[in-house]
């Protein structure tokens, strides 16, 4: 049942190679046998994974973490299914001069948000393209920002806007950003007795983000993605942030971000920051396209997401 | 072995499982209700789609555990005492299905479209199906048919 030369992943994409006729290719499409238990409260939650140890997960929407269980890319003797706990940290609200979001929130829930559409762009724009309706009704943001596939676009999203990470553990909580949260490829800084609970994005005045995408067809993983946000200052911008997905990027695109602080925005100078941007890339060749491919449309995806970004900040569009 | 309870079309159904059963095979093999398709297994396709607390969801990447204590809709709960849904009698007039797999899934998720809005475009019947593949390229009459489906009461499909 499963497609040749491609494995499952994070949404029940394809983001890894398998080699055709390997025995990963005639699918287990069962998981291996596990534990089970169900939180009912965050600190339930964290009780339950401090007292069965690192051999435990959680297990949010399922979205992920169940095809990749399938496939035997993660063999957890426990799960612990937080999803009870989708009322307690499903949330967007408004806290001063943050966004905060639930970790349990859904990516229906975000995609429907009128605060995010108003104030946060970026999330709205990245949710339509996520993977599809149906996957929207279970996936949530902290399962997909904790898988950290390296071509997700909502770890894209929260680097640009500058997203602090809240993550809970029996002695409190840590706030991370997320050049010290993303560890690389499936791989962030929650200890295996912590949880992500919150996601914080702090709102500037007069700012604006968004997102840009390609991808093969409706609901499929990125080609290339690009998110940028930009909040101006007395004609200039004042804060800059882009950051890239699927082109193996860093976190932050740093260097091209920097080109733009103080200076007018404008289309010119847009180009040159995306140019740094796709150049500081390192795409790989797959069945998504070329390097050269992907290095391109990051570039040209950049500067739309710029383009956008500014016009949303200058409340020239929605 | 957890004991898991689920509310299926209405009736309470408790059985005791692997942990590791996931949804679709839940209704398929304890309970017998083969309507809910086995299709990808990967999230992709759409055939295993229930209704989950009133949300598609697709069944294949969800756990039976997760379910426990939910109120789940399967096509064998849309035809109420001899009467078909209207999404139903829709696909029956407008030809929505070919060979019938993907059928299922796609008449549950446009129950739930049509429950939260009764009377949408084309391009909203579109996004809404965008989950779910026709391996028989059919969503022109899929669309129609669920058009049918919003233009129509359950009294006139009774008559």
């Amino acid at each position: 049942m499963c497609g040749g030369g491609e494995g499952v992943g994070a949404d029940g994409r394809w983001p890894f190679e398998i080699d055709p006729g390997s025995e990963r290719e005639t699918a287990l499409q069962v998981p291996a046998p596990f534990e089970y238990e169900r939180a009912t409260s965050i600190d339930h939650a964290l009780e339950l994974l401090t007292r069965l140890g690192p051999d435990a997960q959680l297990l949010a929407g399922g979205h992920s973490l169940l095809p990749m269980m399938k496939l035997r890319l993660a063999t957890p003797g426990y799960l612990i299914d937080i999803d009870d706990l989708a009322g307690e940290l499903g949330y967007v609200r408004e806290h001063e001069d943050e966004i905060r979001i639930g970790a349990m929130t859904r990516h229906r829930e975000l995609l429907e948000s009128e605060l995010l559409a108003g104030r946060l762009a970026i999330v709205t724009d990245a949710e339509r393209v996520i993977a599809d309706p149906v996957v929207r009704n279970r996936g949530t943001i902290g399962g997909a920002l904790c898988q950290a596939d390296p071509s997700e676009d909502l770890g894209a999203v929260c680097a640009a806007v500058g997203a602090q990470m809240v993550i809970r553990g029996a002695d409190g909580e840590r706030v991370l950003g997320m050049d010290e949260f993303h560890r690389g490829a499936y791989q962030t800084a929650i200890g295996p007795a912590e949880m992500l609970v919150e996601i914080r994005v702090p709102v500037r005045e007069d700012s604006g983000s968004a997102y840009e995408k390609v991808d093969r067809r409706v609901g499929d993983w990125a080609v290339a993605a690009a998110g940028a946000a930009i909040s101006l200052a007395s004609g200039v911008i004042g804060h800059a942030g882009i950051a890239l997905a699927a082109v193996g990027a860093e976190v932050r695109c740093a260097e091209s971000e920097q080109v733009l602080v103080g200076e007018p925005p404008s289309d010119e100078l847009f180009t040159r920051a995306a140019k740094l941007a796709a150049a500081a890339s390192r795409p790989v060749s797959d069945q998504r396209g070329s390097a050269e491919y992907k290095r391109h449309v990051a570039a040209v995806l950049t500067e739309r997401a710029l383009a956008r970004a500014t016009a949303r900040a200058l409340g020239a569009e929605r | 072995m957890i004991q898991v309870t689920i509310t299926v079309n209405d009736r309470e159904q408790t059985r005791v499982v692997e942990p590791r059963t996931l949804l679709v095979h839940f209704l398929r093999d304890e309970l017998g209700l083969t309507g809910t398709h086995w299709g990808c297994d990967t999230s992709n396709c759409g055939a295993c789609v229930v209704l989950m607390d009133g949300w598609p969801v697709k069944s294949c990447t969800v756990l039976a555990a997760t379910a426990s204590g939910h109120a789940l809709r399967t096509v064998e709960g849309l035809e109420v005492d001899g009467v078909l849904d209207p999404v139903q009698q829709g696909f029956s007039e407008e030809h929505g299905l070919q060979c019938g797999f993907c059928t299922p899934g796609m008449m549950l998720t446009a129950r739930a479209l049509l429950d939260r809005n009764p009377d949408p475009s084309d391009l909203e019947i579109r996004q809404a199906i965008s989950g779910q593949i026709c391996r028989c390229t059919g969503y022109t009459t899929i669309v129609r048919s669920i058009r049918w489906a919003a233009e129509h009461s359950t009294e006139e499909v009774q008559r």
